[in-house]
């Protein structure tokens, strides 16, 4: 099966905790914890990963919990 | 046998403690280490443990730095806050989990005042503001005597930080799991507790709460999974306190530990110990030659300490275990002030410690022993 780029919307963290707390919150339906990939650079070696049509919903229960996060990337992953 | 330790280490552990450790050994990989399914199993039971022990003490979960102990927490806590110049105030009744990190300090330059206790374990609490120096930037100080089981008024202490804008570290190692704590009601900076005791977790967890905007230097530096290529630790908690692999299925059993005890309650945890302490108490405070040490006035955690007249505690405690088969604590307990103060220090205690298992026709049976004991005396 050939893999395919798409852009992805990816967040990363400057710790552990708060990448898992973005997991506790945000849950499988709006993405998952991926590897933070290379073309970035990220404190923590978690990022979240999820498609960028659910970027809205993904920023409104971050804002509702008090999520903290590194940086914003939108970049092309397989 | 009958086990009467607790305050060393709570026995028998909740069964589901035990199955969050063998799940743990056999599902969890590296927390903090990878994104494959095992790893994930242990970030988020990291994660998970972490945010219970948040809830149960009033820290959020990013203040939450897992240990191995509570001395490993107060050694952190202690070096990594205080040093050369700095004036601390402690306590006759400490821990050497407290005292010798203080000593250590105070060879390099760090002043040591204690507030001393009087014989029946009581301190006296105006040695607060007397210690009072310019340079004076925290009190160290237990929650509970692991002697005594006399409990600190920690409002008093809090209130005198707060006025003098010291910082307060606590050792909660007799009280966490055991009594209600609060750290913003309790105006505790960090609050430094051990998993295996009241919060029923494996030997091997323990942890300190930070309170926000302090920071501590880490006492090991290593790997944390984040900021690989920093040759210095990353700054950013709770990951810079915990350089190493943490110990996963620990940290797990310490979580099925808190969630036991926020099902049972600690209030009703409290009510049982409390009562089987007063009825244990009740039955062998009759005897002529039994002398319990600490004021049974002032409030208590489940530890009762006592002599049979001037028999040593060693061996009263070996009799207890060899004839009786009851499980108890004898010696200096580390606490080597507050046995100065008792005016035990060549005799010891003989330490009972109630827990949650613990029947009535148990604390008959010790009842029994100790009338026994001293009959035979």
């Amino acid at each position: 099966m050939k893999r395919e780029k798409t852009t992805k919307l990816v967040l990363t963290f400057a710790t552990m905790t708060d990448a898992m707390a973005a997991d506790s919150v945000l849950g499988s339906e709006l993405g998952r914890i991926i590897p933070v990939p290379s073309e970035i650079h990220a404190g923590c070696g978690l990022a979240w990963c999820a498609d960028p049509a659910k970027e809205e919903a993904i920023f409104e229960k971050i804002a509702a919990h008090h999520l903290t996060f590194e940086g914003k990337h939108h970049i092309a992953l397989y | 046998m009958i086990y009467l330790d607790h305050a060393a280490t709570s026995l028998p552990k909740p069964p589901e403690v035990l199955q969050a450790v063998e799940t743990a050994l056999q599902t969890y990989g590296g927390a903090g280490r990878g994104v494959h399914e095992a790893a994930m199993n242990a970030n988020r039971n990291v994660f998970a443990a972490r945010a219970a022990v948040a809830s149960l003490f009033g820290f959020s979960p990013e203040r939450v730095a897992f240990t191995a102990n509570a001395t490993h927490s107060l050694n952190l806590a202690i070096s990594g806050l205080l040093g050369p110049g700095d004036h601390v105030i402690s306590t006759a009744l400490e821990h050497n989990s407290v005292l010798r990190p203080l000593y250590r300090l105070q060879q390099e330059g760090m002043e040591l005042s204690i507030v001393p206790a009087d014989q029946n374990g009581s301190l006296d609490y105006e040695q607060f503001e007397r210690f009072l120096q310019p340079n004076t930037k925290a009190v160290v100080c237990t929650h509970a005597s692991n002697v005594t089981g006399g409990i600190l008024d920690l409002s008093f202490i809090s209130t005198f930080c707060k006025t003098h804008d010291l910082l307060l570290i606590v050792d909660a190692a007799q009280t966490a799991g055991i009594l209600p704590i609060d750290a913003t009601l309790d105006g505790i900076d960090v609050l430094c507790f051990t998993g295996h005791k009241g919060l029923f977790g494996p030997q091997g967890t323990g942890g300190l709460c930070i309170r926000k905007g302090l920071d501590i230097s880490p006492l090991i530096v290593g790997g944390s999974g984040t900021d690989s290529y920093a040759k210095t630790q990353p700054e950013d908690l709770p990951e810079a306190l915990e350089a190493g692999t943490r110990n996963g299925p620990g940290i797990a059993g310490l979580l099925a530990g808190i969630q036991f005890i926020q099902r049972v309650g600690i209030e009703n945890i409290k009510e049982k110990t409390d009562a089987l302490r007063s009825a244990f108490i009740e039955g062998i405070s009759s005897l002529p030659d039994i002398k319990i040490y600490g004021d049974q006035a002032d409030p208590h955690v489940s530890i009762v300490a006592l002599n049979i007249a001037d028999i040593d505690a060693s061996f009263v405690s070996h009799v207890l275990a060899d004839e009786f088969g009851i499980c108890t604590r004898p010696g200096a307990h580390c606490a080597p002030l507050a046995h100065e103060a008792l005016g035990t220090k060549s005799q010891g205690v003989v330490r009972f410690s109630f827990g949650l298992t613990i029947t009535e026709a148990d604390v008959e049976a010790a009842i029994e022993a100790v009338h026994s004991i001293a009959k035979d005396h």
